[in-house]
């Protein structure tokens, strides 16, 4: 075990799936010499070669129709959005083309889509997205988003060991800010939800960085509070979700997205349809205001759900 | 890069007698089936739509043709029938297909062209045009990497030229000079906009400014389709890059059997139907001594009992509308299966 960033443990994952799987390569725009935008593929260049490490043209619908392609033939590709947020260039491909060939034709495409994603550092509102709800949306993509180092790891290596077209989210706020111990060697996180606190009086049900802002909240309350991180959205764990609300009976969903059809909105109505009888008060939804994300810092803070929100969100569903 | 010469795409002599054969008995048999499934579509058996390539029939086949069985076809279109039919799938699948019924192509869950075979290296189109262009690139990436000596042909219409995709292909099969060969199905027509109304600058002129070779031949001439597709073919493995074949032609109805076509100017269809591929063809192959007739008339009993056959099979089964969304086994890749596939004996 080693101390690892969330980013050197993508950048892990990516290479030890590399070492293991001579079909897997990466491309996406300046991945190569470069090592990416945020340097998660650094270093792969000279491991693998120019075949393996794809600089690609600033073509988003290039990069995911022709890795459709490459994985029809047989390969496993694994694309980097630059950011997020430019995954709308390529998103036709991504819904149209990847997601429908295997229940269309039976034809498979294991192809991972590796997203940057999420706010937090003034990157205003075309790098700062959280467009994993586009995705849910469209049947025959499967969403992960891992929060933790460990999970990052492991579960990349789920996605590109995945048959199918996988959407994996990684928030670049927690890059380089989250650091934990990452197993060595490959394997494989199977992507289940995970408690990430235990607790008996409320959950808060969150992924990706939100997980770290609900378990920094809920270290400040004076409750037995309980933190579930999805770490898979498509499929989601639907399970694990209903057995949290029968453990505490009141739950606040948490989501970095903005607000309307968000992850967080598909879990209240799970729990609204399934666990309503377990419940001790209205399920409470804490998310981004219906906005582009603002550049100023004190614009961004004003949206993003802040760690003091989320503690006032838990108080007042503790106190119902 | 210069446009090349029609008289360097064209190298007749490459084709056998059985060649000639094989190119007008499965010209007869697009036209077949698609008349056929116009009849059905009108009796109400085909749901949704129906859309088809009468008078195209020379480019999809003979394009096909031109290519071994390991080269990959990315996406033949609605007009592009005789791409499935080179190939080998059969007959009787395709009218469970195009009916909704039972069957191995889509399971009831496509319509109209929109079928594949991965055994066959066919990959089923979809439909936002030119999307599939891409991805045949992709694929050409893929047997680069893997040092494979295969091609993949995808097709496209005029329309499709004006879309982002269509550039993002062009550029990047260029750049790294893959091994793809690009069939544009020039019919003039895309739904009811002309290619006045699509493009300042013809595509195949376009394709130099990409660093493509490009050439235009005719495409009511299978022998032409065929000549162009087969040195294009040839580049690709050669590691000379792509190549753009514009096939010249007419769509000589409506964009599908909903469509009368009122739009389209009477006598330039006039003009076109004295130039029949199907018919221009046959008489050059009459000339070679073929019995066309015999020919035409076993295609159509092929035909025949295979409606008979896809009439008798039943619907697709509800039970099964929401199975197969994701895959759940190891996947194999295109062309690798076990059935046997057509390809020009003389690709190799
Ligand atoms: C992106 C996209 N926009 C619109 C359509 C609807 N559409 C289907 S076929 C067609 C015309 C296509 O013309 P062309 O590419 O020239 O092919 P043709 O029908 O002439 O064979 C249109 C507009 C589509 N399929 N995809």
């Amino acid at each position: 075990m080693a101390q690892r960033t969330y980013l050197q443990a993508i950048s892990d994952g990516l290479r030890e799936e590399m070492r293991r799987d001579e079909r897997v390569f990466v491309m996406g725009e300046d991945v190569g010499a470069f090592g990416g935008a945020f340097k998660v593929t650094d270093g792969l260049l000279e491991e693998f070669g120019a075949e393996r490490v794809r600089d690609t043209p600033i073509a988003e619908a290039g990069i995911i129709g022709t890795a459709v392609g490459a994985a029809i033939a047989g390969l496993r590709p694994v694309c980097e959005m630059q950011f997020a947020d430019f995954i709308a260039c390529g998103f036709d491909q991504l819904v149209n083309v990847a997601a429908k060939m295997h229940y269309r034709l039976g034809l498979a495409v294991p192809l991972t889509v590796r997203l940057p994603s999420g706010g937090g550092f003034s990157g205003g509102p075309f790098h700062s997205q959280n467009p994993e709800a586009w995705f849910m949306h469209a049947p025959g993509l499967k969403v992960l988003a891992p929060s933790t180092p460990q999970d990052a790891k492991g579960m990349l290596a789920a996605a590109i060991r995945d048959p199918n077209p996988v959407v994996f989210l990684e928030h670049k706020h927690l890059y380089r800010r989250v650091r934990d111990e990452v197993p060595d060697g490959a394997y494989a996180t199977q992507p289940r939800a995970r408690l990430a606190r235990e607790g008996t009086d409320a959950t808060v049900i969150a992924y990706g960085a939100m997980v770290h802002a609900a378990l920094e909240a809920a270290g400040g309350i004076d409750a037995s509070v309980e933190v579930l991180d999805l770490r898979s959205l498509v499929p989601l764990d639907e399970e694990a979700i209903l057995a949290s609300v029968r453990r505490t009976s009141k739950v606040l969903v948490l989501d970095e997205a903005n607000r309307t059809c968000a992850a967080g909105a598909q879990v209240a109505s799970l729990i609204a349809d399934r666990g309503f009888e377990d419940l001790d008060a209205p399920v409470r939804r804490l998310a981004t205001p219906d906005v582009p994300i603002p550049f100023s810092p004190p614009l961004e803070q004003a949206v993003l759900p802040s760690v003091d929100a989320i503690g006032e969100a838990i108080r007042e569903l503790l106190a119902y | 890069m210069a446009v090349l010469e029609l008289a360097d795409a064209r190298e007749p002599d490459l084709l056998q007698d059985a060649d000639r054969l094989g190119l007008l008995r499965h010209m007869l048999a697009m036209r077949a089936v698609e008349e056929r499934a116009l009849k059905l579509y009108k009796q109400g058996r085909i749901p949704g739509s129906m859309y088809d390539g009468r008078g195209q029939e020379a480019i999809s086949v003979a394009a096909t043709w031109a290519l071994a069985g390991a080269d990959a076809v990315c996406s033949p279109l609605i007009r592009d029938l005789g791409a499935h039919l080179v190939r080998g799938t059969d007959l009787a699948d395709i009218f469970r297909h195009y009916m909704g019924r039972r069957n191995p192509l889509s399971q009831g869950r496509e319509g109209n062209v929109h079928f594949g075979d991965r055994r066959r290296g066919v990959v089923g189109m979809v439909s936002m045009l030119p999307d599939m262009m891409v991805v045949a690139v992709g694929l050409a990436m893929a047997f680069r990497m893997r040092g494979e000596q295969r091609c993949a042909l995808t097709f496209f219409g005029d329309g499709a030229t004006s879309r982002g995709d269509w550039h993002e292909a062009m550029n990047w099969a260029a750049l790294d000079k893959l091994p793809v060969v690009f069939v544009l199905e020039n019919n003039q027509m895309a739904y009811s906009t002309p290619t006045a109304r699509q493009f300042a600058v013809d595509p195949v002129h376009r394709a130099a400014g990409y660093g493509i070779q490009a050439c235009t031949v005719d495409g009511n001439d299978p022998e032409a389709v065929f000549g162009a597709v087969w040195h294009a073919r040839r580049r690709a493995l050669a590691g000379e890059g792509p190549t753009l074949v514009e096939a010249v032609t007419m769509r000589m109805h409506g964009h599908g059997a909903h469509d009368d076509a009122r739009y389209v100017d009477p006598e330039l269809v006039r003009t076109w139907s004295l130039r029949d591929p199907i018919d221009l063809f046959g008489a050059r192959m009459r000339g070679r001594g073929a019995d066309v007739v015999a020919l035409s008339a076993e295609v159509d009993a092929e035909v025949e009992a295979a409606v008979q056959a896809a009439l008798a099979t039943p619907m697709a089964d509800p039970a099964t509308a929401t199975d197969g969304v994701f895959c759940t086994a190891e996947p194999e890749p295109l062309g690798t299966g076990p059935s046997r596939y057509s390809g020009y004996a003389g690709a190799a």
